[in-house]
């Protein structure tokens, strides 16, 4: 006998939801967590005397809204904030604004908001057809399964539906990079490099980088399965951690926090447990891992608990984020160069032209701190005053472009890097260092200590084809099941992979549940 | 360890200027980028050497790794097949190795020189797959194939010779033992072991220890009439002592790039190596898999009637292709024509009556003979004296 049916390492977001859909089903689950409360990336932290921010995830677009009515969240608690307009800042102050398939200012010509619109077009079709891969197991393609066939099927079907020369389209960009596609369809720079924003946010690339249009699709991907907008989590998305913890726990589901899972327990050939940090030892029938992979298989089960080929893949599995997030504490609004008032509640991105981007990529990838930036902010406290002291708000913004080890090291670079992006969001709106009460950066390093994601990868990985769909987390351990018998994945390392979508851990459930496993 | 004389694009042997000086009929071959002699005078006598008094082959090109720390025992756990804990200090173990998908990558031997220091004496280069598989194992590999020369010493005068080279007592040494010397003092390790199935050592120096080796030992086994052998003899004395060649009887697995041209240890009929009460190796979740699900060949050991030698030939159940030769050999000292041979599942059980397409050729003329064979259960050359202790006297 063992304790639990199953034991679920992490109470992020991916790990609650598995937790939920086998709870649901009657199974006996534990889930477990380092941190002091759910939600793991989906986390709201007090930086400052009074100042509350989504500390690691900014923006819910991308969370699949099946499970938001299978799991019943609203019920649970969760409130979504209004969609967001997209903006980019440029210095002169004509903005660039994306407004669903609409697009506006900073010398945008018909030819472009028309260009703007195919694009949407194909992109949407591309995603609809990604979707059909997202929300089932990824097929093998060689073992023959008609579990296996039937999404493959699907997805030729879908194929097809796509007409002869989107599919075209298809074959030729997937394994190409963002740059060269804007080229092709855009005439306009802040319009090319704020769709190539979306498409390097969150990975080790710059715009010029394979893989990144899948990375886009991806995102793209995401939201078609959440069709929400960008919006914010009222109450920060610690808030949205704690619904979906309220779901899981109504599920049935045991939800242990400030209980860190030091090793995952093999007895004899299969998995049967974990130990805790306290020394505890609990045992169940199936170990489920939302850690990362790194984490899983090097950090808590150990290399010498698994054949060496697969040890290899996990040493050769990147993982690693250039993308650091700017918690500022501001005593007053802010006010951006050419932006109504109005307008500061809503998803402001800064980046340079795509030729900066690729630059801003070099110092990263040789360990300095670059002097150009991409920006993804927010400035939650105008929807959700709560969040700050009265009169008072906060900004957080996404940035993107730094080196994970600096060789100058973290203690110097923070203060220099912090400064630096001071300085760059003083051009947009100038007077914002005044407005400083408190600030804080956090970088790839802190994200992989606070939140344990190795290299700081939100996507548990980097997004490439060769670390997705029926290779994701690599060969052998894909469809959830690993080589090692009585562990599974439920994280964003699984298929279909990170940002919050949540389809990692409802996928591995229904895979497990499938499977029998149970 | 090279000892080169001009440039050329192999390399040679720390024995290279005593066997190029003893090889008459000027017949090399390339092993694993060594230079090698195929053959020294003649085949057949060579071979005879080995069978009847003491032949010495040079086996220098053996890849070998030294394997110690903490964790050497558990690494080899993990990297081979069979239980290492059962190969004592002194002892030296067959084993082979595969990968996760339970497909065999080479076979060799492992030597045990120490609690926790092992010798894994390999045919392939293996430094990638080694050095992978110390990850989450506090293990020291080191290549050191070019700080150790190698011969094989083998046949009934074997033992005799060896003593008299100043190895004492050695006829007290058990096959797959381990005894230690020193000559002209640097270290001198013997194992029995070898890959002719009868009485045999071999003997392993410093590469600086090699040609007085070579000299010494064919000035001692002169009246035990020692003769050098090449591959072409061994490759015969090694097909009918039943011993599988990587690289001819399979694939390694790391060198195959076309789907299914791999082998599991079962399907080479190499199982006995299996051993599942260990709880982790590399390939045990494939291979339990194909215990349930059945191998899709059987390795066959197959006594073909007449004398041409079934090389390369199809194997027929009635009408229809069930197989392949891997090595075939007219069997001098057994008087058998043994040919080794893949067959698809579920042919090739012991007893099973096949049929061989042979093909040869005389004087431009080619035949086609389609050979009746039976499946044996084990190799047609049987030396008591392999397995005698104490070695017995000629």
């Amino acid at each position: 006998m063992t304790d639990y049916d199953a034991i679920i390492i992490g109470a992020g977001h991916n790990g609650l939801i598995c937790a939920s859909y086998l709870a649901k089903e009657g199974k006996n689950v534990l889930v477990l967590d380092a941190r002091n409360e759910p939600g793991g990336c989906a986390s709201t932290r007090e930086f400052a005397p009074g100042h509350h921010v989504s500390d690691c995830a900014q923006w819910l677009s991308q969370f699949d809204q099946g499970i938001v009515e299978d799991l019943d969240l609203k019920a649970a608690g969760l409130k979504l904030g209004k969609p967001k307009t997209t903006i980019s800042l440029q210095s002169d102050g004509d903005h660039l604004v994306l407004d669903g398939d609409t697009i506006s200012g900073a010398g945008v010509d018909s030819a472009d908001q028309a260009a703007y619109r195919d694009f949407k077009k194909m992109v949407r079709s591309f995603a609809k057809l990604m979707t059909t891969l997202y929300r089932s197991r990824p097929p093998k393609l060689v073992e023959q399964n008609w579990t296996d066939r039937l999404t493959l099927m699907k997805l030729g079907l879908g194929l097809k539906l796509l007409g002869r020369e989107r599919l075209r389209d298809l074959m030729r960009v997937v394994m190409i990079n963002i740059y060269d596609v804007m080229n092709e369809h855009f005439s306009n720079a802040a319009l090319k490099s704020a769709i190539a924003l979306d498409a390097v946010t969150g990975t080790n690339m710059g715009p010029r980088s394979p893989n990144t249009v899948y990375s886009y699709l991806h995102r793209a991907t995401g939201e078609h399965l959440g069709q929400s907008g960008t919006t914010q989590v009222l109450g920060g998305m610690g808030a949205f951690g704690q619904s979906l913890a309220t779901a899981a726990e109504k599920s049935g589901a045991k939800i242990q926090l400030d209980s860190a899972v030091t090793a995952i327990v093999k007895t004899e050939d299969r998995v049967t447990g974990v130990t805790l940090d306290s020394g505890e030892q609990i045992s169940a029938k199936l170990v489920i891992s939302s850690a990362d992979p790194a984490t899983t298989f090097r950090r808590l089960l150990g290399y010498h608990q698994m054949e060496a080929g697969m040890a290899k893949r996990v040493e050769c599995y990147r993982s690693r984020s250039g993308t650091a997030k700017l918690h500022l504490a501001l005593s007053g609004l802010p006010s951006f160069t050419g932006l109504s008032e109005g307008q500061l509640t809503e998803r402001l991105l800064i980046t340079p032209p795509m030729d900066g981007m690729e630059t801003a990529l070099n110092p990263m990838k040789y360990r300095e701190l670059s002097d150009l930036h991409t920006f993804d902010i927010s400035i939650p406290t105008l929807e959700d005053p709560g969040l700050a002291p009265q009169g008072q708000h906060s900004l957080t913004a996404i940035v993107h472009y730094v080196p994970y080890e600096p060789h100058i090291g973290w203690e110097a670079g923070k203060p220099q890097l912090l400064s630096q992006l001071i300085s760059e969001l003083e051009g947009y709106a100038p007077g914002i260092g005044a407005l400083i009460t408190a600030s804080e950066l956090v970088v790839p390093s802190d994200f992989e200590t606070s939140h344990g994601m190795t290299g700081g990868s939100w996507h548990h990985g980097e997004l490439s084809i060769d670390q997705a769909l029926m290779m994701r987390p690599f060969p052998g351990s894909t469809q959830y099941a690993t080589a090692v018998e009585g562990l599974y994945l439920c994280g964003a390392g699984a298929h279909p992979g990170g940002g919050l979508q949540g389809l990692p851990g409802r996928n591995a459930a229904k895979e497990i549940l499938k499977r029998g496993a149970l | 360890m090279s000892y080169v004389s001009r440039d050329t694009m192999l390399l040679t042997t720390p024995f290279h200027s005593r066997v190029e000086a003893m090889c008459d009929l000027n017949d090399w071959g390339n092993w694993m980028g060594y230079t090698t002699p195929n053959a020294y005078f003649d085949v057949e006598l060579e071979y005879f050497a080995v069978r009847s008094t003491t032949g010495v082959f040079d086996l220098s090109p053996m890849n070998k790794y030294r394997v110690t720390g903490p964790d050497a025992q558990r690494y080899l756990d993990r990297l081979i097949t069979r239980d290492v804990s059962k190969i004592g200090v002194d002892r030296v173990g067959y084993a082979i190795w595969c990968d996760d998908n339970g497909q065999v990558m080479d076979d060799g031997t492992i030597f045990r020189l120490g609690e926790q220091d092992y010798r894994i004496c390999s045919y392939q280069r293996a430094d990638d797959w080694f050095a992978w598989n110390t990850l989450g194992f506090d293990v020291t590999i080191e290549n050191e194939s070019e700080s150790i020369a190698g011969l094989a010493v083998q046949g009934p005068t074997s033992c005799t010779v060896l003593t008299l080279l100043g190895c004492t007592d050695l006829n007290q040494l058990k096959p797959f033992g381990i005894a230690h010397y020193s000559f002209e003092g640097r270290p001198l390790m013997v194992s029995r072991t070898g890959f002719t199935g009868d009485l045999g050592y071999e003997v392993w120096v410093p590469p600086e220890s090699a040609e007085a080796l070579w000299d010494q030992l064919f000035e001692l086994g002169r009246d035990y009439l020692i003769k050098p052998i090449g591959s072409y003899a061994l490759e015969l004395a090694r097909i009918e002592a039943g011993f599988l060649q990587a690289n001819v009887d399979f694939m390694p697995a790391e060198e195959v790039v076309r789907v299914g041209r791999t082998r599991s240890p079962f399907e080479l009929g190499l199982g006995w190596l299996v051993d599942f009460k260990k709880p982790l190796f590399n390939g045990r979740s494939a291979l339990l898999k194909e215990q349930q699900q059945g191998s899709r060949y059987r390795f066959a050991m197959l006594d073909v009637e007449g004398n041409k030698p079934a090389e390369h030939s199809f194997i027929l159940k009635g009408d229809k292709q069930v197989g392949t030769v891997t090595s075939a050999a007219w069997c001098p000292t057994a008087k058998a024509n043994i040919a080794y041979a893949q067959i698809e599942m579920p042919h090739g059980a012991v007893g099973d009556e096949l049929v061989a397409e042979i093909y040869y050729q005389r004087e431009l003329h080619w035949t086609r003979l389609l050979a009746p064979c039976k499946v044996i259960d084990a190799p047609i050359f049987k030396s008591p004296k392999r397995w005698q202790t104490p070695a017995p006297p000629h």
